[in-house]
């Protein structure tokens, strides 16, 4: 039932909006004016109330629920970081206020700038990305316009292997590059000899997670580095996986010319159902010139500190803006709180529970007889395994198994990705999630175990206990239906 | 494996191709292809009238979890499309060789067909790993 | 503390499970010489108490301001429902919705946010939503080259009196792909599009017009004729509306005789506080035809294993986590937070209560413009019809003006000057309803003040 079919004609929300309709007829000419009706709900204040509480309670959530999603840092989302951000001088606040109006908010985002800068080993950071996507997007432009700002024209590649995120191929498009795969060797790691193959004085660029979507540390992380710089290419961090090293190992330090962090993922900011996340860039001496506007720049002028934007006036050669205003300014607020929460030593913590959470439940599935795509590696805060066997001998899925699991009030880990794995999970438990419920977590994996073998059907037709069973997802496509209409079948 | 007519020749894209009594070549993909794209829900054809190379993007072929680029497996023009898939895209998972035909060339330089594997070859090429 | 349940006893036996001594030894694949010393710029850890005080503290210094800035950010009364629901845990900390059985709330929520604003632009698809209204517009452009695959060496009509921080996101977002950009004029008396410009254009030169309604100044353009216009040349249009004006204005759906090909624009204000800039979220809509080159995500109504509706995302194979290097985007958000927001929003207020709120601000812009003008050297800086923005011609330096307006802690508008030194003196403002008949006196009192 949509807000739509509780739509009754004539009902409103009375106290929503002002008591009387201003006649505007004079104001706009007739022919702008709007003449067809639209429909949009009419109910009361407590209809509303109702439906979206109730709509609410369909979803999992990390509040909810454990959500041991692979790449995704499903921690913890503290309610203080929520509240910071929330402040009313915050959210009254105009993105075009006069800088008198806006010093409160410009000196928090600028320590976050240098608290960033700090754990990356970077030199220079630009908030204004909106999404992990935007912040790759604004990494790969960088590296275009600093070959460009040499005049060397011929670089028109970026390598990317072949585990990579979705995300980083698409990006190397946009930025208008051609993409070169090159694989994963069988323990993880990227394969040197293919990577050797393919650096040319076209390579404008490699985009690399470390620990990587396998869930290992590129081991060879400093002689890629070596190699592509010699090539007269740049190094790009994806940052998804910044929590497994958070504090104990910088991008910077690694080689990296340019990376994104994911906020919504390191940073603990919530994720509010597929958005809005906050993709910082940060840069090495070389991209400095070339980062996206606006900065928060500060000035000591006579005793008084104030804080200021850097534009493009300051910064000619930046790649541009992203953005109508400066990113998700909220978000950015929300890091900056949980910085502070943290401080120093929770920083170092972070990575150190992610990676022990993840190796002992490494080591708990196991020892339960479950598949590990690199057993003889060390996981780093998520590891993969694959039902390729089960598969085979009982023709259950990776996919039904996750399904499964939601029964058992588990979020399902990460399915299919990266491809190179056979029906393979991600898992990635994440710092903040307590040893029961890794043990609870472990049950329940054994427990479908048993019901693969025994009742596997049970298993293939899963979930059994959610709001609905498994969706046709080839009717969603073939009879395609995005919106509500009068009349139409519900 | 799925069915591999012994008359048609493959390309390792996973694209069959027919040759007609008039010399133009009909296109379309493998049993083996559209089995493990699963249910194709949408395909996108080439425009009649386009010049392909071998080895060029005619198309695109989806799934609800997959996309798969469909190539020419020789050089040629586009003289013909199958319509019908935009509204009955299944046609390629029902009947992959006859009615899920795609499209077809006039070719530009019909000794590339020697540059392509026949039936045999291209089993023994889907039996030798996980193409 | 990073917020970490382990007890003494949790790590011993942990680790013995594990068979490693320490959690250092977990870190032992990793080369020495890349192991980090303790962070310099990171402050010690401070407690939730102190942390709220601290922000508590710098949001005070930014607050309390009567702020007449439009300019792409509005403040509209946000009902106290609309939070309190969409900041449930359930909302707030899900993921995105990939596997659905385990998300039908924010699905469904989709779903209902998809058939709301196709309502509202009169088009026949939307999508869950882009990042923000200047990169729905880059998004849009990009739309529109591939929908037109043999685009090259045709151009997108971008008019200069769209909100500049738009214009400048657009030439960072499509700079790569080919697409030529054209800017084009608007006349310096209407502030409209200047239909003259277009002349030097003939038909199958241009990819795609995009129209503003209403744009940066607040004028409202004909976009009747533009439409027309485009339609006769063989380009696509692409709408830039604010959502609230939609209430009271045609739908691009409806524009000239065949109606826009894509609309877009900030979703902000329904229902977003103007937060510094974001998170807000950009809609987008599109004609049918247009569906499969949309960026983003999608959610469709479908069915169950027993026949029972259900919501799941569709058309993924647009999307990059499947098209990889040929996806539509490299998008993999939407903005599911403040759309939640505005899907609540859009049913408490119902059309008719947006349209009292659009009135409202109309009304009360023009209220406030009529006492402004009639004071001495103070004039419209174009004589076209404004909706709830307006731009004024001042006799002194707007960066003065606001200045001095600061005392009153007032925010009068934004100063043009810096975006348009053409103009001399000029200063953009906006009304919204929040703004009581109290608010205008004191605001039109400080600026008499000022000319003094």
């Amino acid at each position: 039932m949509t807000i739509f079919d509780i739509s009754t004609t004539g009902r409103r929300a009375t106290a929503q909006a002002p008591l009387n309709i201003a006649n505007v007829d004079d104001l706009i000419p007739k022919a702008l004016q709007r003449s067809q009706e639209t429909i949009l709900p009419e109910v009361s204040e407590l209809e509303v109330v109702r439906h979206y509480t109730r709509l609410s309670q369909k979803n999992f959530s990390i509040d909810t629920h454990f959500y041991p999603l692979g790449s995704c840092t499903m921690k913890y989302n503290p309610r203080g970081a929520h509240h910071a951000a929330s402040m009313p001088g915050f959210k009254q606040r105009h993105p075009l206020a006069p800088l008198v109006y806006s010093q409160g908010y410009l000196s928090c985002i600028y320590e976050l700038q240098e608290f960033i800068k700090d754990v990356t080993g970077m030199k220079g950071v630009s908030l204004t990305p909106m999404a992990g996507a935007q912040g790759e997007f604004a990494g790969v432009a960088m590296i275009k316009a600093y070959h460009l700002s040499r005049g060397d024209f011929v670089r028109d590649e970026i390598i990317v292997p072949s585990a990579a995120h979705g995300t980083n191929p698409a990006t190397a498009v946009m930025c208008g590059f051609k993409v070169k795969e090159i694989p994963v060797k069988s323990d993880g790691d990227v394969d040197l000899e293919a990577l050797k193959q393919v650096v040319t004085e076209r390579t404008a660029g490699i985009m690399l997670t470390n620990p990587s979507t396998c869930g290992v540390f590129e081991r060879d992380i400093e002689t890629i580095s070596k190699m592509i710089h010699k090539a007269g290419g740049l190094l790009y961090y994806d940052g998804a996986n910044l929590n497994a090293i958070l504090g104990r190992v910088k991008p910077g330090d690694m080689g990296f010319d340019v990376m994104h962090l994911n906020l919504h993922k390191t940073f603990a900011t919530p994720h509010g159902g597929g958005g809005p996340g906050s993709g910082p860039v940060a840069v090495g001496e070389r991209l400095l010139p070339f980062l996206p506007t606006p900065i928060v720049g500060k000035q000591h002028q006579s005793e008084k500190v104030t804080y200021y934007w850097l534009t493009e006036k300051d910064i000619p050669q930046s790649i541009g803006r992203l953005s109508a205003f400066m990113g998700n300014a909220g978000i950015l607020l929300r890091a900056y709180a949980y910085s502070l929460l943290l401080g120093r030593d929770g920083m170092h913590e972070v990575a150190e529970f992610s990676t022990l959470n993840a190796n002992y439940l490494l080591k708990r599935l196991e020892q339960a007889g479950f598949k590990i795509a690199y057993p003889t590696r060390r996981a780093s805060h998520e590891f993969l395994i694959s039902f390729s066997r089960e598969a085979k001998e009982y023709k259950v899925s990776a996919m039904d198994v996750a399904k499964r699991l939601l029964d058992y009030g588990f979020h399902a880990p990460t399915t299919y990705f990266p491809l190179l794995v056979p029906e393979c999970f991600l898992i990635e438990p994440t710092e903040t999630e307590s040893k029961e419920i890794i043990d609870a977590f472990v049950e329940a994996m054994i427990n479908i175990l048993d019901e693969i073998k025994s009742n596997a059907d049970i298993v293939k037709k899963a979930p059994h206990s959610l709001p609905v069973k498994r969706l046709d997802d080839v009717k969603a496509v073939k009879e395609l239906d995005v919106r509500w209409e009068s009349g139409k079948n519900s | 494996m799925g069915m591999i007519p012994a008359e048609l020749k493959y390309a390792k894209t996973h694209e069959w191709v027919r040759t007609e009594d008039d010399g133009t070549v009909t296109v379309g993909i493998t049993d083996h292809a559209q089995h493990a794209l699963g249910d194709i829900v949408y395909v996108d054809l080439p425009e009649v009238g386009d010049t392909l190379k071998a080895g060029q993007e005619a198309g695109v072929v989806e799934s609800v979890k997959a996309a798969s680029d469909i190539y020419a497996p020789i050089s040629g023009e586009v003289i013909a499309v199958n319509d019908e898939l935009a509204d009955n895209p299944e046609m390629i998972n029902n009947d992959p060789y006859t009615g899920g035909w795609i499209f077809k060339l006039k070719p530009l330089d019909v000794n590339e067909l020697d540059d392509i594997q026949d039936s045999d070859v291209y089993k023994e090429w889907c039996e030798s790993g996980d193409h | 503390m990073a917020f970490i349940p382990h007890t003494q006893q949790d790590i011993a036996a942990m680790l013995a499970t594990i068979g490693v001594d320490s959690i250092d030894q977990l870190f032992d694949e990793i080369p020495e010489a890349l192991r980090a010393g303790i962070l310099t710029h990171v402050p010690e850890e401070m407690s939730e108490m102190d942390v709220l005080r601290l922000m508590s503290d710098r949001a005070a210094s930014d607050a309390n301001v009567s702020s007449f800035i439009g300019a792409g950010a509005y403040e509209h009364h946000i009902p106290s429902a609309v939070w309190d629901i969409a900041t449930r845990g359930e909302f707030m900390t899900a993921y995105t919705p990939y596997q659905a059985e385990a998300s039908q709330g924010t699905l469904q929520l989709i779903y209902e946010f998809q058939s709301m604003m196709t309502q509202l632009t009169g088009l026949d698809v939307a999508n869950a939503s882009l990042y923000d209204g200047a990169t729905a517009l880059a998004e849009a452009i990009l739309m529109a080259a591939r929908y037109n695959k043999r685009f090259a060496g045709k151009k997108v009509l971008l008019p200069r009196n769209i909100h500049p921080h738009y214009l400048q996101t657009v030439k960072t977002i499509v700079a790569h792909q080919g697409i030529e950009l054209a800017e084009i004029d608007f006349s310096a008396t209407t502030g409209q599009i200047d239909l003259a410009c277009l002349a030097q254009f003939k038909p199958d030169d241009v990819l795609a017009v995009v129209i503003a309604q209403p744009n940066f100044f607040g004028v409202m353009e004909d976009v009747d004729a533009m439409t027309d216009w485009a339609k006769s040349h063989n380009a696509l249009v692409i709408g830039v509306v604010n959502p609230t004006s939609l209430a009271a204005l045609k739908p691009p759906g409806q524009w000239g005789t065949e109606g826009a090909d894509i609309a877009v624009g900030e979703g902000q204000p329904l229902g977003v506080p103007v937060a510094s800039g974001g998170p807000y979220f950009g809609f987008m809509c599109a004609k049918q035809a247009l569906v499969r080159q949309m960026p983003g995500r999608i959610v469709g109504r479908t069915t169950d294993l027993d026949g029972k509706e259900g919501y799941t995302l569709t058309l993924q194979a647009r999307e990059q986590h499947i098209r990889r290097g040929k996806a539509t985007s490299n998008i993999c958000t939407n903005q599911g937070l403040t759309v939640t927001a505005a899907t609540i929003y859009l049913s408490l207020l119902g059309l008719e209560g947006l349209k009292r709120v659009a009135n409202d601000c109309v009304v009360k812009t023009h209220q406030l413009v009529s006492e402004l003008t009639k004071l001495p050297g103070v004039e419209l800086l174009f004589n076209s019809p404004y909706f709830h923005e307006c731009a004024l011609r001042l006799p002194v330096d707007g960066h003065v003006i606001q200045q001095k307006m600061q005392e009153k802690c007032i925010t009068p508008g934004l100063n043009l000057q810096p975006y348009f030194p053409e103009f001399g003196n000029a200063l953009l403002l906006c009304v919204t309803e929040t703004k009581t008949d109290a608010d205008l006196s004191c605001y039109v009192d400080a600026f008499k003040a000022c000319l003094k």
